[in-house]
């Protein structure tokens, strides 16, 4: 740890600590600018912010956010790749009083888990779902999800997700939202320090509307992947807004709440 | 007390007698009728019961239930628990105490449920009930090993128990209280350093310090995976449970499991009463195999002859189990309705008999 | 030359980051400046100057949660 500069911290408070309580370590094995890490932080935060530290359940599904399984100080069921909305929904039911949220990747959710998320989702189960999109399957090195914007080049689309042979993305919060038993819908990025602050609101809000048993919520968050990307680690912020940022724009998309 | 039921009905309040406060199913021909009367009965219980959009998701929130300490229970016929496999190996390896109902189309089933669909070194304990009787007890006695193991516990049915109704008794039985569940997540613990991780990679949560990070509290993939097999090792030593007749001085044993095996068994009996030297022998958990109660049961056997309607799949733990002491021969096979959900003329006792006959006089035993 | 006012400052976990310099762009004043130096995994990593206002913009977006900000209860010239 550096000496601080310019003073001394005991004649100074500390304003944001390194790590949220609520993570066990640090450590963990994602690449260097990953936006993922980011978006645990507020994630924990919210948590604790809302007192329910003690009062919380997450499921988690398979992607390279996966490592936070072992590390996240709350009780936590690891769920299969796309099942953490159902399993969330069996904890929600028998322990109607928790605060009860789903970790997954846009491969997890977008892909393999579509039915269930949108199903979750429409029965309004009082669940809330984070999406972490950075528009690949990081964990397996990069490929094609179903929420990759055209012209995006992965492992699987070397010269550019196209149209005419892959299809068109999914904006998987906008589908969301036009169900009747989705209450809280928000797409929110974690590329730039106010966009951090701002999505930290969004998952409060999800949280409140949960806990006053409205219905189902669910937060996106767009995340930065360089390595997904292929690009130098200081770009991921700049490509995030102006390439995924553009197709899944950002935005409370239902249920704006006064914060 | 007893009353008069329709087998799906009797098996669901067995079910909610045993404790079963969550269930979740997708209607599919002959097992909807479980899932009609879970959601009539497990509300007024106390229970849940979710109509799921597909199999997949029943499966998905009954393991979420479990992971709460609930005891939970799924089912479909065969082709929807198909669709399940994937979480039933996964719910294995979590050690979560699933109970799963299939109501099977025939019996063809019987490697799916014996030798698991899934991926993976898994097996469920398997308990294949011959009459809504006794179903009554083993669906009760499925939660209790459930419980006591971990592990999952399949009922395997079939149409004729779904459908049937006969007077039965629901009352609860007393298994002694069931285990404590420490590793159940409630939230409780969030916080302290010592909050719960549910999961079927055997990782654990990572609460040691230390400069490089420390470890997890886990075992590891490696011996997780091994301990899980070992457990399994354990269950197939205590569990396996058989029924035998006549097979002390029998020259021709059948053997039978399930709905069919009554109508094997009610020929053995009026064969037997005729002075015919047949044996009969039930395996009733499918898995564990009852391996050495089957061997016992044909060491004395010129034939063993297995009736099941498929195409012949519990004929190789038999097999396994008789180890070539006597010729091994298939008298059941694949008969279906029109449906092909229900029975087909091979159930039948006249029928039955007859290829009994005929494999008794190939064996040239004396009358 | 007037020194700049410093406000706060961060503490940085040398070791712990990868060098994505996530934190460079992400501070306003423009007070951090990467290494010349690498850490034990090979990584240049973050140096504070002078002018730090305690923001936590950098806290925000760092990856390793290598950061911690705090803000001088007065605030301080470099001499």
């Amino acid at each position: 740890m550096t000496e601080p500069v310019g003073g001394r911290l005991s004649d100074a408070r500390l304003v944001a600590p390194d790590k949220p309580d609520l993570l066990l370590t640090t450590e963990h094995n994602l690449c260097p600018g990953c936006g993922e890490p980011l978006a645990i932080r507020i994630l924990l935060e919210a948590i604790a912010e809302l007192g329910q530290v003690t009062n919380t359940v997450g499921v988690a599904g398979i992607g390279c956010y996966t490592a936070f399984s072992a590390s996240l100080d709350v009780d936590l069921v690891q769920a299969l790749h796309g099942r953490a909305p159902s399993v969330a929904t069996g904890v929600k039911r028998m322990l109607p009083d928790r605060l009860v949220f789903t970790l997954q990747g846009d491969g997890d959710m977008v892909n393999e888990g579509l039915q269930e998320v949108l199903h979750t989702a429409a029965r309004g189960e009082r669940v809330t779902c984070i999406l972490l999109n950075n528009g690949v399957f990081g964990e397996t090195g990069g490929h094609m999800t179903a929420a990759t914007v055209l012209g995006q080049r992965t492992k699987n689309t070397l010269e550019g997700r196209n149209s005419e042979y892959h299809g068109f993305p999914i904006r998987v919060a906008d589908l969301i939202a036009q169900l009747d038993g989705a209450v809280y819908v928000a797409r929110g990025s974690v590329h730039a320090a106010g966009a951090v602050a701002r999505t930290k609101k969004m998952i409060l809000r999800a949280f409140e509307s949960q806990l006053a048993g409205a219905g189902f919520s669910l937060v996106e968050i767009l995340t930065m992947c360089p390595t997904g990307w292929f690009i130098p680690t200081v770009e991921g912020p700049e490509y995030l807004d102006g390439t995924l940022g553009q197709v899944h724009t950002m935005g409370e998309l239902k249920g704006r709440a006064e914060r | 007390m007893t009353e008069l039921m329709e087998g799906s009905e009797a098996m669901a309040s067995a079910a909610i007698s045993a404790g079963c406060r969550f269930f979740a199913g997708y209607p599919m021909t002959p097992f909807t009728e479980l899932l009609e009367h879970f959601a009539k009965r497990l509300p007024p219980a106390g229970g849940v019961c979710v109509n799921a959009e597909s199999e997949l998701e029943a499966v998905g929130m009954a393991w979420g239930a479990l992971a709460t300490g609930a005891r939970a229970a799924t089912g479909s016929t065969g082709q929807g628990l198909s669709l399940m496999q994937e979480s039933f190996s996964e719910i294995t390896l979590a050690e979560l105490p699933l109970v799963i109902f299939n109501m099977a189309r025939g019996q063809g089933d019987y490697f799916q449920s014996t030798r698991g669909g899934g991926h993976g070194d898994y097996r469920h304990v398997v308990l294949a009930p011959i009459d809504l009787a006794e179903a009554v007890e083993l669906v009760q006695l499925a939660f209790h090993l459930a419980d006591v193991w971990r592990n999952p516990v399949l009922i395997h049915g079939d149409y004729l128990l779904a459908h049937l109704a006969e007077s039965v008794s629901v009352e609860p039985i007393d298994f002694g209280p069931p285990p404590a569940k420490g590793w159940a997540v409630d939230g409780e613990l969030g916080g302290t350093g010592l909050s719960r991780l549910v999961s079927p990679l055997g990782l654990g949560k990572h609460r040691t310090g230390g400069s490089d990070g420390g470890g997890s509290d886990g075992p590891g993939i490696e011996a997780h995976l091994q301990a899980v097999a070992a457990k399994l090792e354990r269950i197939t030593m205590a569990e396996a449970r058989c029924e035998t007749r006549y097979c002390d001085d029998a020259s021709v044993v059948i053997a039978a499991f399930g709905v069919p095996a009554k109508f094997v068994r009610y020929v053995v009996e009026q064969l037997r009463a005729e002075g015919q030297s047949v044996g009969f022998v039930r395996p009733i958990t499918l898995w564990p195999f009852p391996t050495e109660a089957v061997a016992a049961a044909c060491a004395g056997a010129r034939t063993v002859a297995v009736f099941e309607i498929n195409a012949g799949q519990m004929i190789d733990d038999v097999r396994l189990a008789v180890l070539g002491q006597a010729p091994v021969v298939g008298i059941g096979g694949i008969s279906t309705d029109h449906s092909g959900f229900g029975v087909g003329a091979l159930l039948d006792v006249e029928l039955i008999r007859s290829r009994i006959e005929a494999v008794l006089s190939a064996a040239e035993v004396p009358a | 030359m007037t020194s700049p006012l410093t406000r706060g400052t961060v503490t940085i976990a040398v070791e712990a980051c990868k060098g994505c310099e996530l934190c460079i762009d992400a501070c306003p004043p423009r007070v951090l400046t990467m290494s010349t130096a690498v850490n034990g995994l090979g990584y240049r990593y973050p140096e504070l100057h002078a002018g730090c206002t305690g923001c936590a913009a950098c806290v925000l977006v760092c990856p390793d949660f290598c950061l911690g900000a705090w803000r001088y209860e007065q605030p301080v010239t470099e001499p």
